[in-house]
């Protein structure tokens, strides 16, 4: 897939909660959105942060467009960012109407339904709910239900919790038991009887690995999407790889962030 | 429009503006992101005669205006690159540029006679200056034998353009300089990436999985000027500067230090198209300040 330099014009921007933002933008050119699939990620540019020099790679949490109508009017992308650090604090600083640049579309994605295997769990944790709104949209489009599985520390933790439901079903884990179920992802009872063709992870390490066993156990195909520190973001420095069992050391950033885990060396 | 076209030791190029080994991947990674047969020349990853593996994760850690690596030359050897990246990169309209390392002055030669067979690769860019592998690398690139060793190896079985990458890891860079002018080298380019460190005082642990890294960037931008100066004043072969470079100005600063040419490796990173950009850059400064090409203004500082 093509990948495109674009600056984008800040359409949206709102702090969700103290550690969260969400961001929307439109291509400031008038341009169209290039393609773009669930799972993939951006680039990001961070301005004005001597200490920030490198881009912040970041999931497409959504796009909309407006099918209709040849032109951009409406089409937005979004990211959901967490505020880890300096970087992503200075991009919750972006106002409506300034300028992010970004190089996107980015990596492989997830792996669409099929009508032989329908049934995908889409499972995230923390600000690793992020790819899978859009994921559960194409799936919605495509004629398949998603079901979400999303945990976090404490209802704080899970956002946008309306525009899931409007997907499909979602169940809810949190730690502190202050919203759905009390516990981890992998304690939740939907488990019991779970009846799924793959599950889709996104989240924190230790829950992605906890939620891998769980799929191994049960025999349920299994796809993660990892966050490794990148540089370019494009498999050119080599920065980023994980080990894989056939191809070795392999770009996260080129050949994933999204693998399926019997490709991984995981010891799961 | 002042004349760009640079020569180094007969490798021809539209402008003196490349890219740096190990940032830039074949080209192709970029070819959406930016013309690269704009760019002067494309020095494609390090590239050995055994398939490497490099170093476990993580491999970068980010720094103040730059950053550590200690990616440890991953590549599939010389001989998949001959056969399956070669066809991919040899049509590309720009100088490509293979950047050359081993462990024993041996593998060196044996590595470059193969990339000598290649007709569209115009240059090699013998990297002695790797500070990430245990064996080889920056071994021979801090001493004025070590360094020879290898050059003189390479120069008996390379007949193009052979360039060397000095380590700036070392007490006298411009000694470095002179030995590798004596074994034969064409040009020089400097600086690879300076020996750095990090440590996440939280975990109480190194960041990297080897513990140290190169470190690149903005930041190392005065020590690579610093050096370029004094090799461009001890040599007569050509000298190609980098380090930190990420703007036009920044390159002219190298080229008035005595650079012939320059390279810009981490930046790329951050902006996609700066090779470009650099080169249009100095295009205006030469005519804003009345230079017709240049090498008008190559070590021309006071
Ligand atoms: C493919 C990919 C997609 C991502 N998608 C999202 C997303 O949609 N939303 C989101 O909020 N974050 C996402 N991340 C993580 C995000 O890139 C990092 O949180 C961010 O780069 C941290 O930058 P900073 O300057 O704020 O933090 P820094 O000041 O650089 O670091 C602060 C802390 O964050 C940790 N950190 C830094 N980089 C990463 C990383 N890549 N992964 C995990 N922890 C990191 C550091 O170890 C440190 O503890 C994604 C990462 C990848 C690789
Ligand atoms: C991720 C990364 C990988 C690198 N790999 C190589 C390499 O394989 N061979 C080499 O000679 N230099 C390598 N370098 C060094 C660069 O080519 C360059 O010398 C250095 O980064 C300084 O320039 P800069 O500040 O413009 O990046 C690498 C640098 C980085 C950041
Ligand atoms: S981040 Fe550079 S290769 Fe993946």
């Amino acid at each position: 897939m093509k990948k495109h330099i674009i600056d984008l014009r800040i359409t949206f921007a709102d702090r969700l909660h103290p550690r969260y933002v969400l961001i929307k933008g439109t291509p400031a050119d008038g341009s169209r959105l290039p393609e773009m699939l669930p799972g993939q990620f951006a680039q990001l540019k961070v301005e004005g942060s001597p200490e920030t020099y490198l881009r912040r790679p970041i999931s497409i949490h959504d796009v909309t467009s407006d099918t209709v109508t040849s032109t951009n009017k409406g089409e937005e992308v979004s990211f959901l960012i967490a505020l880890a650090g300096k970087g992503t604090r200075q991009l919750a600083t972006l106002k409506v109407g300034d300028t992010l640049n970004c190089i996107i579309p980015l990596g492989r994605g997830f792996s669409m339904p099929t009508t032989d295997a329908p049934r995908i769990l889409l499972c995230g944790g923390g600000v690793g709910i992020a790819p899978l709104l859009l994921m559960g949209r194409r799936m919605k489009e495509a004629g398949f239900e998603p079901t979400f599985l999303l945990g976090g520390r404490s209802a704080g933790d899970i956002l946008r919790l309306s525009e899931y439901e409007a997907l499909g079903k979602v169940y809810v884990t949190t730690e502190d038991g202050s919203m759905g179920e009390q516990g981890f992802v992998t304690q939740h009872s939907l488990w019991d009887n779970a009846a799924f063709d793959r599950i889709a992870v996104c989240g924190p390490m230790p829950m992605m690995k906890a939620v891998a066993r769980l799929a191994k156990e049960k025999a349920i195909d299994c796809e993660v999407s990892l966050e490794n520190l990148m540089a370019c973001g494009i498999g050119a420095c080599l920065c980023c790889v994980e080990d894989t069992k056939e191809k070795g050391h392999v770009c996260v950033c080129k050949e994933g962030p999204v693998f399926n885990i019997n490709e991984l060396k995981w010891q799961i | 429009m002042a004349d760009l076209r640079t020569n180094i030791a007969g490798l021809q190029m539209q402008n003196p503006v490349m890219t740096a080994s190990g940032t830039f991947g074949y080209g192709i990674e970029y070819a959406d992101l930016v013309d690269i047969e704009k760019i002067g020349g494309i020095i494609v990853k390090g590239t050995t005669l055994q398939p490497r593996q490099g170093n476990a994760y993580p491999r970068m850690a980010e720094t103040p205006h730059g950053m550590l690596n200690c990616v440890g030359l991953q590549n599939k050897g010389v001989d998949y690159f001959c056969k399956n990246i070669y066809p991919q990169i040899k049509d590309i309209d720009t100088n490509m540029i293979v950047n050359v390392s081993g462990n024993t002055p041996e593998d060196y030669a044996e590595c470059a006679a193969r990339v000598n067979e290649l007709e569209k690769i115009p240059a090699i860019e013998l990297n002695i200056s790797c500070p990430n592998v245990k064996h080889g690398g920056m071994a021979f690139g801090t001493t004025c034998e070590g360094a020879a060793s290898v050059v003189s190896a390479v120069r008996k079985v390379y007949d193009k353009t052979l360039i060397v990458k000095l380590s700036p890891n070392v007490t006298s860079v411009s000694d470095i300089a002179l030995a590798v002018q004596d074994a034969g080298a064409d040009a020089v380019s400097l600086i690879n990436t300076l020996m750095g460190m990090a440590i996440d005082a939280e975990r109480r642990k190194r960041v990297l999985s080897i513990g140290t890294g190169g470190m690149s960037g903005p930041a190392v931008k005065p020590v690579a000027l610093r050096m370029v100066y004094e090799v461009a004043h001890a040599v007569k072969v050509p000298v190609i500067g980098l380090g930190g470079i990420s703007c036009a100005t920044d390159a002219i600063e190298f080229l008035l230090a005595g650079a012939s040419a320059v390279q810009i490796g981490t930046h790329n990173f951050v902006d996609p198209a700066i090779t470009v950009k650099v080169a249009q850059g100095i295009n205006e400064y030469l005519d804003r300040h009345g230079f017709a090409s240049v090498a008008d203004i190559v070590g021309t500082v006071e």
